[in-house]
């Protein structure tokens, strides 16, 4: 069996001979026989009615072919919220309607009121500008307590800026309350978890083709879920028949959550293709990245840690508002509450967690799911307000965390925020951990850093996420609108190679390497001869995309699944052809052969039987080599973690610099060691960006203040240390076939709280009582909180 | 982007002829210009493009010993050309940006749109420099005249900058980090007349120098001679990335190194 390219082995990327030499074909790149090109007209103003649009200028400039005002919408649908979440006294969420583009009001800087569609992007530029909108901008809500507090309604048909109060666990309310009032010692801290632009390379995209001699729709966009993108315009949007619109995602430039959700103007561009008869393309600019693009994060949280004075953890309580900007993005509302409350319990087998969450309209961008959804705030609210427990105990933040971790032997453990986590071993992960940091040797760097001027700080941090999203049943009962199973279809083809399809769409994570590796090991056949199929309706079974750390725990288990049923299928063929009964027949190596002889066919043998059938059981088995599985998850995974970081401050001027990284994982089996790293690297990049760089800032006119490279900083090369990444040696997942756990968000959700406790820390040894800073740390806000200790 | 024309003349004087008409803009590196331009924020007519004029092109020495360096010249010719002769900003020039705009960027364009963040403004004005136009001679001392104001007319075209070389010189840059401009940089200059500060990235109204610090380092050339002193954050920039109180911190620190460095 070829084993360098099966399960385990760090098979080099395939894709990434196509991306790096400039052989990708993505949507930007794809140019159709007659396309028009769209250009949207954004809200200059947060917050305004818009009283008159004027488009006859524009329609009769040079190139004009449509031009498009929220008023040609109004009888289609919205664009939903995917979860149904209840209000504490059991009210449902408030769902404004969010249109295809604006009317009767703008919303947010950047919420798109009118599109025009010309013969060139230039044109339709020039006629944008010709549009005479009269919008009377009114007062912005910007800041989320005083949206709370104030009668100015980003909605004004919903009377309040409250989309829901959630409470979870609500039954646990009273007891937590009680614990926390009489435990011995209470951690309070509030912090900020600041909000973030995903920020993928690639601007969305979206080209759409109405074939009239067929009635049906083409859209080739920049997504990562292609079937729930057409679920959306056919079920709720524009109504077109899922079975008259193929939706294509065809290579993708990152995603990071952004590209999970139906935007407007992929519903334009199919619209205006029928009213003009050609083919629409639009390509984001930068600008309308950082403008329309979901948001992420943006929490403001208070948590109570109430423990013994010996440290053992009593009760985690939070109150927590969070943003959802100005419309529900179609995960706004799952993000914040069953992706962040069910965590709170992290690592810990304490027996209180109590979360209360308000979610709040603002004049901003929509706010969602961005690499690691509501698992990032809940690891840092947890692993901030510990290390601070920690510090006030005088107890080593090591082993404060071991004293209260879940202990291996109590797994499956059910939390007090009512997950069951199915496998971990967290002592063991803290183990590696402090042997990798050679924490014996600190005291020596940091002196070494003092007689150089600089302070030096450790910090670490245990995480534990729940990823792999998710068992229907379950989500159903939590309020998800979907399933979430996902799909494959293995088709052996007649001369022995194959092609997969699967329903999780790659843009960046490494599927095509990685499937055919399974493939390839369960079949004992080389994973070159296998391809994958991936991001196109019209061939691919329905599945459910790509987010929430799901393609290899979930849609790989699919492919586990249609494998096992071909593999069943071909030994019946084999048992024929080897005259034997099916039962007598093995099958290794990618040979299956009679027990106890050396009778046997190679599997490439079988295949062309399958599809060549003579002298075949015709009346027992079907010909053909094609299996097809959805599988739908009994848990979510677990993966779980043991972080550290190094840092330098400069006491002079704030500047933080990570002198070391290292992050200690547990994904479970691991199916490509290098692939699993190379996600590792980029989650902790990402998170070391939250931590030290990157912020979203409007002004209180809901301005976007960091709107461009200029003034948002997207973390760079040079800004990131060596980053350590250890995943041997993991507990597999005991419900999914792989045994694996998602790994494709742990960098992101563990690496924030490890590097803002290793600054307290530095600045704590420089003698400053510093016990808090909101991120990003920058130079400036690290400077000013020395100054002000 | 507008539609526009560009001219790529070969001669200063066809250069000047072409900035006549009122909507022709001068284009050195671009490396403000075209994002500009790309974000429809500007209309000219037709764009001039200098850098294919050969005698605004290199680094050279003058009789007395100036580094004498042509106004379409960019930054990374400045950094391998000039470090022999003033090490000091062939150091700056060498820092700007990134490898793509040290090498489209130009001397004469970031000191014609004197960028309050740009780097070059501190090095001119910090060595006393003399711009060099096509109508005259202009000392820096007279050329900065607040944030993207300079003494220039309209149409006028900088086609030298000559810098009297130093004993002893450094840049010290405290980035913006997300644009990588200077939050703050202090450029140091020791003459045996004196000493010159220049700050940049600081103040509403461009480049500056510090007069306090010149005449302490003047007396002594050494980082302890700021003690004792402070900058005003009165009429400091306040942004995103640094309160006013923060960058006039930030200057008296990035002085000290400076020095500490070039002595």
């Amino acid at each position: 069996m070829p084993k360098d390219g099966g399960i385990g082995a760090s098979t080099t990327r395939r894709e990434d001979v196509r991306f790096l030499t400039g052989k990708g074909k993505y949507t930007a790149d794809i140019n159709v026989f007659g396309q028009a090109a769209a250009i949207f007209v954004r809200s200059t103003v947060a917050n305004g009615v818009i009283k008159s649009i004027d488009t006859s200028a524009a329609e009769n400039m040079p190139g004009v072919l449509a031009v498009f005002t929220g008023a040609d919408f109004v009888d289609v649908g919205g664009n939903p919220a995917g979860w149904l979440i209840n209000s504490r006294d059991g009210e449902p969420m408030k769902e404004p309607k969010r249109p295809v583009l604006a009317h009767g009001k703008v919303r947010h800087v950047g919420d798109a009121y009118a599109a025009v569609v010309a013969e060139t992007e230039q044109q339709a530029r020039d006629a944008a500008e010709e549009i005479i909108a009269d919008i009377e901008e009114l007062p912005a809500v910007v800041n989320m307590a005083d949206a709370l507090a104030g009668d100015n309604f980003v909605h004004d048909e919903i009377g309040t800026n409250q989309c829901f109060d959630w409470g979870w666990i609500e039954d646990n309310r009273a007891a937590t309350d009680e614990a926390i009032k009489n435990a011995p010692h209470v951690t309070t801290l509030e912090l900020v978890n600041n909000r973030l632009v995903p920020n993928a390379m690639e601007p969305r995209a979206s080209i759409g083709t109405y074939d009239a001699g067929n009635d049906a729709y083409l859209l080739q966009t920049t997504s990562q879920n292609p079937h729930m993108t057409r679920l959306l315009i056919s079920a709720f949007v524009l109504g077109i028949p899922e079975n008259k619109l193929t939706v294509i995602a065809p290579d993708v430039g990152g995603g990071f959550g952004s590209k999970i959700y139906h935007y407007g103007e992929e519903a334009l561009v199919l619209a205006a293709s029928k009213k003009i008869g050609r083919p629409v393309k639009w390509v984001a600019d930068r600008t309308e990245s950082f403008l329309s693009d979901a948001h992420g994060r943006d929490h403001v949280t208070k948590i109570e840690l109430a423990c013994e004075k010996d440290g053992t953890f009593i009760a985690f309580r939070t109150t927590t508002l969070a943003n959802v900007g100005a419309y529900l993005s179609n995960f706004a509302t799952v993000t914040p509450t069953f992706l962040h409350g069910t965590v709170m319990a992290g690592n810990y087998a304490l027996p209180h967690v109590y979360v209360n969450l308000k979610t709040v309209f603002t004049n901003t961008a929509p706010v969602d799911a961005y690499r690691g959804a509501g698992r990032p705030e809940a690891t840092y609210s947890i692993e901030r307000v510990v290390d601070m427990t920690a510090r006030e105990l005088g107890i080593d933040p090591i082993e404060l965390r071991r004293k209260n971790f879940i202990k291996p032997e109590q797994f499956p453990f059910t939390t007090a925020a009512g997950l069951e986590y199915d496998s971990g071993n967290y002592h063991k992960l803290m183990d590696k951990m402090e042997n990798l940091i050679d924490r014996d040797g600190f005291a020596a760097r940091r002196a070494a850093s003092e007689a150089k001027g600089k302070w030096r700080g450790l910090g670490m941090n245990a995480y534990v996420e729940a990823c792999g999203l998710a068992p229907s049943n379950l989500v159903g009962v939590l309020g998800s609108r979907v399933g979430l199973y996902d799909a494959a279809t293995v088709r052996v083809n007649a001369t022995g190679n194959l092609s997969v399809m699967v329903g999780a769409h790659s843009h960046g994570q490494g599927h095509e390497t990685v499937f055919p590796q399974i493939v390839a090991d369960m079949l004992g056949i080389d994973a070159q001869t296998i391809d994958i199929v991936h991001g196109d309706t019209s061939k691919i079974p329905f599945g459910m995309g790509t987010y929430g750390s799901r393609s290899l725990a979930v849609c790989g288990s699919a492919v586990v699944r249609a494998t096992e049923k071909i593999i069943a299928k071909a030994q019946k063929i084999a048992a024929h052809m080897l005259e034997a009964s099916a039962d007598d027949v093995d099958f290794t190596d990618g040979q299956f052969t009679v027990k106890g002889t050396d009778k046997s066919v190679s599997f490439g043998e079988v295949a062309l039987k399958a599809y060549i059938p003579h002298n075949y059981p015709i009346e027992e088995i079907e010909p053909g080599l094609e299996e097809t599985a959805f599988y739908d998850p009994a848990n979510f995974t677990y993966p779980s973690g043991a972080y550290a970081c190094e840092v330098e401050v400069d006491p002079e001027t704030g500047k933080v610099t990570i002198e070391s990284f290292t992050a200690v994982d547990d994904f479970g089996n691991v199916m490509n060691p290098m692939i699993v790293t190379g996600q590792v690297h980029g989650g902790v990049g990402q998170g070391i960006g939250q931590a030290l760089l990157e912020n979203t800032t409007y002004d209180e006119n809901g301005q976007l203040l960091s709107a461009s490279y200029m003034d948002y900083v997207m973390p760079r090369a040079d800004d990131l240390p060596f980053i350590a990444v250890e995943h041997s040696d993991g507990t597999p997942c005991t419900h999914n076939p792989l045994g694996s756990k998602g790994c494709g968000e742990a960098g992101a959700i563990g690496s924030p709280p490890t590097v803002v406790n290793a600054v307290i820390d530095a600045l704590q040894s420089g003698g400053k009582n510093i016990t808090h800073i909101d991120m990003p740390l920058t130079p400036g806000r690290v400077w000013a909180a020395m100054n002000n200790a | 982007m507008y539609a526009f024309d560009i001219e790529r003349p070969s001669t200063i004087a066809d250069a000047v002829k072409a900035l006549k008409d009122e909507d022709a803009q001068a284009l050195g590196g671009g490396q403000t210009l075209i994002p500009t331009l790309k974000q429809r924020l500007a209309m000219p007519s037709a764009l001039i493009s200098l850098t294919g004029i050969g005698e605004m092109q290199g680094v050279c020495l003058s009789d007395d010993g100036a580094v004498c360096i042509g106004g379409a010249t960019n930054h990374a010719t400045v950094a391998k050309e000039a470090a022999a002769h003033y090490p000091g900003l062939a150091g700056l020039a060498a820092n700007i940006g990134d490898p793509a705009v040290r090498n489209r960027g130009t001397i004469g364009g970031s000191l014609a749109n004197n960028d309050p963040s740009a780097c070059y403004p501190a090095a001119a004005l910090g060595s006393g420099a003399t711009i060099i136009t096509n109508a005259r001679e202009i000392a820096a001392d007279d050329y900065f005249e607040g944030m993207f104001d300079t003494a220039l007319d309209e149409g006028e075209v900088i086609i030298e900058v000559r810098f009297p070389v130093p004993e002893k010189s450094h840049y010290q840059k405290f980035v913006q980090p997300a644009s990588r401009f200077a939050l703050v940089g202090v450029f140091v200059a020791k003459y045996s007349d004196g000493v010159r500060v220049a700050v940049t990235g600081a103040s509403e109204n461009g480049v500056f120098r510090w007069s306090e610090a010149e005449a302490a380092l003047s007396a002594d050339f050494s980082a302890a001679a700021l003690d004792g002193l402070s900058v005003s954050a009165n009429e400091m920039i306040a942004d995103l990335h640094g309160s006013p109180e923060y960058r006039a911190h930030l200057i008296k620190v990035m002085t000290g190194r400076a020095v500490t460095a070039a002595a």
